[in-house]
């Protein structure tokens, strides 16, 4: 029997979240890291497609929590909750935070995906959420796809084939 | 959004001769550096989401050859040079004159990646000392980057700094082709101007418009 398994996609700076047997998938990956929260038992999973580390930075008013370490992981947990997950059973993985662009440079802004990597991780420590695996660093972009029903986080990039986590 | 409300068609105009100007500099020294008429379309000048940059050209997975650079001083900014995998190839390819270079599977040969570094750096170069001369503003440009990956993760690089106040960008951008290039090619040669939200004013002010004209 065919089977439609239908996949939401998340873009830049935003966040959604899925049940089993939808998955859940973000594209081109650089700097910015994709963090997923899931319920395993429950099978369902958030992914948040974060920009930078710290709100702070944001100049303005009004922000817009995906984008942000520190209010994404907050805004998905609260998300994924709402949709039925338990947030003690919660656990991550995260995917990213590469340097695309290698040069000699004083602009701290141009180290962003290590520390989008660093901040997201101090957020799980905060909300006592376990990081089962994580794909990081490296200069080479990123698509990922998470499936609630097996848990499996596959990471696609262009010179390095797939792998999953 | 409010680093952009006060931009008027007028002010949309100025950014579109930018481009203008500044492409075209870079498309002469493209056609002298490889002997060959190149053709570059009218700029395109947009207020768009990170969302729909990201697709800009066919998607963020979409593999590009890129290059890449800062650009400090009075304006500072981004500078993106993209082009498709295989263009970027064929010019590398009468630039070293060496038929068997390919980019679709690492390592890469070292010399062609350096002289399509260099091709960035040249055509860049020509594009902000463009730019530089109209506005009579000092530009600081880094050493350029190279990076050959999917076109979304290397486009968010340029967006980190705009991302710091705003979920939108205004984008430069200006296309050229080689002359006997077909024109249904997904991707042209780009190069895309990404200003830094502080820097408006400035280029406005520079060129003798008010941002609140």
């Amino acid at each position: 029997m065919l089977e439609i398994l239908d996949v939401v996609k998340v873009g830049i700076a935003d966040l959604n979240v899925v049940k089993a047997p939808e998955r859940i998938r973000t594209s081109g990956l650089g700097s910015c890291v994709g963090l997923i929260l899931y319920d395993q038992l429950r099978q369902i999973a958030g992914l948040a497609h974060i920009m930078l580390p710290d709100s702070t930075l944001g100049k303005i008013g009004s922000i817009n929590d995906a984008k942000y370490a520190d209010t994404a992981v907050k805004k998905l947990i609260k998300d994924v909750v709402t949709i039925g997950a338990k947030e003690y059973s919660l656990k991550a993985k995260i995917a990213g935070g590469a340097q695309m662009f290698q040069f000699q440079t004083s602009n701290d802004l141009m180290r962003i995906g290590p520390r989008n990597v660093e901040a997201i991780k101090e957020q799980l420590k905060l909300f006592h959420i376990p990081l089962v695996s994580e794909d990081v660093g490296g200069s080479s972009g990123r698509t990922i796809e998470f499936d609630p029903s097996t848990c499996d986080l596959v990471i696609k990039t262009v010179n390095q084939g797939t792998k999953t986590i | 959004m409010d680093y952009l409300s006060g931009i008027t068609a007028r002010h949309m105009d100025i950014l579109k001769e930018i481009g203008n100007i500044g492409a075209g500099h870079s498309a002469t020294a493209l056609s002298k550096l490889l002997n060959k008429k190149i053709d570059m379309t009218v700029p395109d000048v947009k207020l768009v989401s990170f969302n729909e940059l990201t697709e800009w050209l066919g998607g963020p997975e979409v593999v590009v050859a890129s290059v890449f650079l800062r650009i400090e001083g009075d304006v500072p900014g981004s500078l993106f040079f993209v082009l498709a995998v295989e263009q970027a190839e064929r010019f590398v390819k009468q630039l070293i004159a060496d038929e068997d270079f390919s980019l679709k599977q690492p390592p890469f040969l070292e010399i062609g990646l350096s002289a399509f570094q260099e091709l960035g750096n040249i055509l860049t170069g020509s594009y902000l000392s463009s730019l530089s001369d109209l506005t009579k503003l000092d530009l600081y440009p880094s050493v350029p980057a190279l990076s050959i990956d999917m076109f979304g993760a290397v486009i968010s690089h340029g967006l980190i700094e705009l991302s710091q106040v705003s979920d939108y960008a205004i984008i430069i951008d200006t296309a050229i082709k080689e002359e006997d290039q077909s024109e249904n090619v997904s991707v042209k040669g780009h190069f895309f101007l990404l200003p830094d939200p502080e820097s408006f004013d400035i280029l406005f002010a520079a060129l003798g418009v008010n941002s609140d004209a």
